[in-house]
């Protein structure tokens, strides 16, 4: 998948929670886009993340795509 | 099976709670206060003579054929103009009365051709009944005096027929011109014997300002407006109640049929939705179902550069199945997905996602409201609870002031739009907010209070301020805010908006409409009585899409235009079965119900009842499919009646996509545009072949009733049981209603709908359960869905489509009276009369800017593409903004739109595209490429018989 296109969508939906405490809108970010994304979306910018360092997302957006990479490495009891 | 026919009373009912008593020919009846004495007579089954009268209208009393002796009053009063009273004593039937009703049908006589025999209406003709019913035996004044049986037929319209010789001078169409459809298209023009009618300036009905919805030919009680299908194959003779294939209105309408063949449809008075009227789509627009395109066997090829190859269905469906099997060994289980059809049924849309979750074993499924209603169902969800417009159709009768914001009834919701245009001409005042000068804005007998024509992409901008306007100037309605919302979000979103940077003043900044407009605007949604805003997808197809939609809501809930009749957000739905296709469980991440795949409970549920682990998590979605195909890791798609290769934004990519898969599937009725990317080609059934349900705009489930059996020989439903089968599983259902009976099953706000309830209901709202037994009309009321109404904060982001040097003007795109979505339907039939090419509308001053001329060819040029089409100066658009159509393949206007989507979503931004219009000579190099690959990629292989052996 296009990160540059990726990046760009997480950016958007960031940016509708913004206004919001930004404990708040790191997890309101983080659940829309385990929602709404495909699993393979998730991890095609989960390695944006890791090989480009997240290059492109707003700061708050990138701690929301690595709560949700912690969340997922984390094996379900 | 036989033809229904429904109780002409004459009369419109009254609504009135008192009741009234009365004697009509000996016989005690009581009704309503207001009922005409015709209407009671009739209820009690009298049946008063009449011409003029039918209960579609008003009384209008020119007929005096039903005339009746009242007691204690002088003369013989019509009784269609003369109302009930308490202890009226009513004679419909006596010598003097026999006398007079004979002598007025004389006279209609003696100016009338006597060719009942070959008349189209033999046998339907409410003056051939009248004059058997007065007794008429002979015309005392002979045929030869002067008269109009020379006078000249108008067949200009190319579905009906204007015979002015056989007409009586009754008005009832002129009056249902004006009453029911509101376009004062008719009138009589002339005095005495020189009345006649006459369609707008007399200059014919093609050429008038006539709509063609069909509701002067219903009215007419002779041949004189009659279908050209009717004069052509003869009177039906049974018929089925069946609901419209169009747009999200969901009429009724009665198939009149002789045998197999389709007669006409004519729309059915205890029809909920429509209520007795219909645009030109659905009442005459029905001649694809039969078009000689249709494809009735089935198709397969092995590149999508061969010609296609006739085959059995089981043939076509084998190699379906095992195409998809193998590109899921090849590829991985997630590597194919499906799209559902919002022009399809309930029971087909609901298989096709039950086998892309339980067969498929993935969550691939998407469909085409991801293009214009998913921000309805994500807003609505987050404020009210629920994914659905909160009113019934008739709610507007109580409505005191209408915003339309983001759509153009009176061409894309036809019949809907008239009762609005009643309502209006009633006294209802009208804010428009529209970057087009739509016709509510001005037509006849209405005309708008407020039009804010806004810059394309800047609705929240404008909805923020009107919110503003409420806040700052104490509007709002404290007391519903404080009972029925979360009044901490109250109290942020009310901080928010009252901020100075959306005050109407900086918002006329970016909308470019007056502060003192906004203002005004917000004063009346606030103050003016019951306020309704109903929408459409210039709401929806925004990068802010779904907080347009929150945005709409908060306004509601802060001026307490939630939870009964005449208030209310109401989305209006594009195609007929979107809302049904959403609550299907059609989107990737929502099992039917609107419930999150990856809520445990649900998902039990279905594993339970399909016999099937469900994956968790959720699919992809059509953009994130295609974007997908290009990326190399999704290689098979099944599609079910929808055309994205026509339909969806930015078509290079689209076709990009489409064309690194390895297995397209399309199911449709034709080759469409994106079956030139296809693989196989399973030929669909139209709605008049199959059983099921639609649900339309105001959540109405309303049944689909068979009139023929499937042309190809299945029904959708039956093809993609065949796909499941053929792919390993079975999915036993002998006839839809079980289907339904399983959607019952499995989601709360159906439990109660049933086959069996829509026979006796004739249609019922969701949602429909033990709660509500008998749907629910108006949602919300004494409480939200999810409890406390959810204000949001709704800030305005700019689109990042901007305009520029290069792009200096914005296009926004939308649909016309007499085309249908991507034209599949409509471009087969004689509503090309109206529409033959798209058109691209630009102002006067962008246009001599230009050197561009009315007709000229112009090229429209965006950063993803570029299309060539005909100009039309108009100043309906504001300067700096152009609009266009996407009905026509030929066009392809989705070459210029991009991929700019709302970010909940992904509904694409077709609303803003920022272009540059230069003239041109003809269609674009790309057209040209793109018309002769579709033409190679339709042929079909001529089969050579082989000789038989010796």
């Amino acid at each position: 998948m296009d990160s540059g296109k990726l990046v760009y969508m997480a950016n958007q939906i960031g940016r509708f929670f913004q206004n919001q405490p930004e404990a708040e809108a790191v997890a309101n970010t983080a659940d829309h886009i385990k929602k709404f994304w495909d699993p393979r979306m998730r991890k095609a910018i989960f390695a944006h993340v890791d090989h480009e360092n997240g290059e492109g997302l707003q700061p708050y957006v990138l701690k929301a795509i690595q709560a949700l990479k912690s969340e997922a490495a984390t094996p379900k009891v | 099976m036989s033809l229904i026919e429904e109780t002409d009373y004459g009369t419109r009912r009254s609504t009135s709670d008192k009741t009234v008593s009365l004697t009509i020919d000996g016989f005690e009846i009581a009704v309503p206060e207001g009922t005409s004495v015709m209407r009671a007579a009739m209820e009690a089954g009298i049946k008063v003579p009449k011409l003029c009268a039918t209960d579609m209208v008003d009384a209008f009393g020119s007929c005096r054929l039903c005339l009746v002796e009242i007691q204690g009053r002088a003369g013989t009063p019509a009784s269609c103009t003369t109302p009930v009273a308490e202890g009226m004593v009513v004679t419909t039937q006596n010598e003097r009365l026999k006398k007079l009703r004979r002598n007025v049908m004389e006279l209609y006589i003696s100016d009338h051709p006597l060719d009942c025999l070959t008349c189209a209406a033999n046998g339907d003709c409410e003056l051939q009944d009248m004059a058997g019913a007065v007794g008429l035996r002979e015309v005392r004044y002979g045929y030869a005096g002067e008269n109009h049986l020379g006078a000249a037929k108008d067949t200009s319209n190319p579905y009906f027929t204007f015979d002015a010789s056989k007409c009586i001078v009754c008005s009832r169409c002129v009056r249902a011109c004006e009453e029911v459809q509101g376009t004062f298209a008719l009138t009589i023009d002339g005095r005495g014997f020189a009345s006649h009618v006459a369609a707008g300036m007399d200059e014919g009905f093609l050429g008038s300002e006539c709509v063609s919805c069909g509701a002067c030919v219903q009215a007419c009680p002779t041949a004189t407006l009659m279908e050209k299908s009717v004069i052509e194959i003869g009177q039906p003779e049974h018929s089925v109640v069946t609901t419209c294939a169009y747009c999200g209105v969901g009429c009724s309408f009665k198939a009149e049929m002789r045998g197999n063949e389709v007669v006409r449809m004519v729309p059915w008075k205890d029809g909920k939705a429509n209520h007795g009227h219909s645009c030109v789509k659905g009442r005459f627009a029905w001649g694809y179902t039969n078009h000689r395109d249709r494809i009735l066997k089935p198709m397969i090829r092995a590149r999508i550069t061969d010609p296609w190859r006739e085959v059995s269905w089981d043939e076509a469906i084998g190699h379906a199945a095992s195409e998809l099997r193998r590109i899921q060994g090849q590829y991985g289980r997630n590597s194919i997905g499906g799209i559902t059809s919002s022009r399809c049924t309930n029971e087909e849309t609901y298989l096709v996602q039950k086998m892309i979750r339980a067969v498929f074993g993935n969550n691939n499924t998407d469909t085409c409201a991801r293009v214009c209603h998913s921000p309805t169902g994500y807003g609505l969800s987050k404020t009210f609870g629920t994914s659905a417009g909160t009113q019934d159709f008739d709610s507007v009768e109580e409505t005191d002031v209408i915003i339309v914001i983001g759509a153009n009834p009176t061409d894309a919701h036809p019949v809907f739009a008239s009762r609005m245009k009643k309502r209006l001409r009633e006294g209802a005042r009208l804010i428009v907010v529209d970057p087009r000068r739509i016709d509510l804005v001005r037509s006849a007998h209405v005309e708008a209070d407020y039009h804010l024509p806004l810059r394309p992409g800047t609705n929240v901008a404008m909805l923020n301020a009107l919110a503003h306007v409420v806040v700052t100037e104490s509007l709002f309605d404290q007391d519903f805010v404080r009972e029925r919302c979360e009044i901490d979000a109250f109290a942020d979103w009310a901080e928010f908006v009252s901020r100075p940077e959306n005050s109407p003043e900086t918002a006329a900044h970016f909308t470019g409409v007056p502060a003192e407009t906004i203002r005004a605007a917000a004063r009346l949604y606030a103050t003016g009585g019951n306020a309704a805003i109903y929408y459409g997808l210039g709401v929806t197809e925004h990068s802010q899409g779904s907080t347009t939609v929150m945005a709409m809501a908060n306004l509601a809930m802060a001026t307490g235009n939630i939870g009964r009749r005449g208030v209310g957000v109401n989305p209006l739905r594009g195609q007929n079965n979107v809302q049904g296709a959403c609550d299907m469980g059609s989107f990737p991440h929502e099992l039917p119900g609107y419930r999150h795949i990856s809520d445990d409970t649900t998902r039990h549920l279905f594993e339970q009842a399909w016999g099937v682990t469900l994956d968790a998590e959720p699919g992809l979605r059509i953009p994130n499919m295609l974007d997908a195909a290009v990326d190399g890791t999704f290689k098979g798609l099944y599609v079910q009646g929808e055309d994205i290769a026509q339909s969806d934004p930015d078509a290079k990519h689209v076709i990009a996509g489409l064309s690194a898969m390895e297995c397209v599937i399309v199911q449709d009725l034709f080759l469409n545009e994106t079956a030139n990317y296809a693989h196989v080609f399973l030929p669909g059934s139209t709605f008049l072949e199959k059983d099921g349900t639609f649900t339309n705009a105001e959540r109405r489930i309303g049944r689909v009733r068979k009139v023929m059996p499937p042309r190809a020989g299945m029904a959708d439903w039956e093809i993609t049981l065949a796909l499941a089968k053929a792919m390993g599983v079975e999915m036993n259902y002998a006839h839809p209603s079980e289907i339904m009976d399983e959607i019952a099953r499995l989601t709360p706000t159906f439990t109660g709908v049933s086959y069996a309830k829509l026979e006796e209901m004739g249609s019922v709202q969701w949602p429909c359960n033990e709660k509500s037994p008998e749907g629910t009309p108006i949602m919300h009321i004494g409480g939200f869905v999810r409890g406390k109404g959810n204000f949001l904060i709704t800030e305005y982001v700019p689109t990042d489509e901007k305009v520029g040097p290069r792009f200096p003007l914005l296009l926004t795109t939308g649909r016309i009276l007499s085309q249908y979505n991507v034209g599949a339907q409509t471009r087969r039939t004689e509503n090309v009369v109206w529409h033959e090419e798209d058109m691209l509308e630009i102002h006067p001053h962008d246009a001599e800017e230009r050197g561009v001329r009315d007709g000229d060819w112009v090229r429209l040029n965006s950063r993803a593409g570029a299309t060539s089409l005909r100009a039309r100066i108009t100043d309906r658009v504001a300067p700096g903004v152009v609009y266009t159509t996407f009905h026509h393949p030929t066009t392809q206007a989705n070459v210029v739109t991009t991929d700019y989507s709302d970010w909940a979503t992904n509904c694409p931004e077709y609303k803003v595209t920022a272009v540059q219009v230069a003239p041109s000579n003809g269609p674009t190099e790309w057209q040209t490429e793109y018309r002769e690959h579709s033409d190679q990629s339709r042929r079909i292989a001529q089969v050579v018989p082989v000789p038989a052996a010796e």
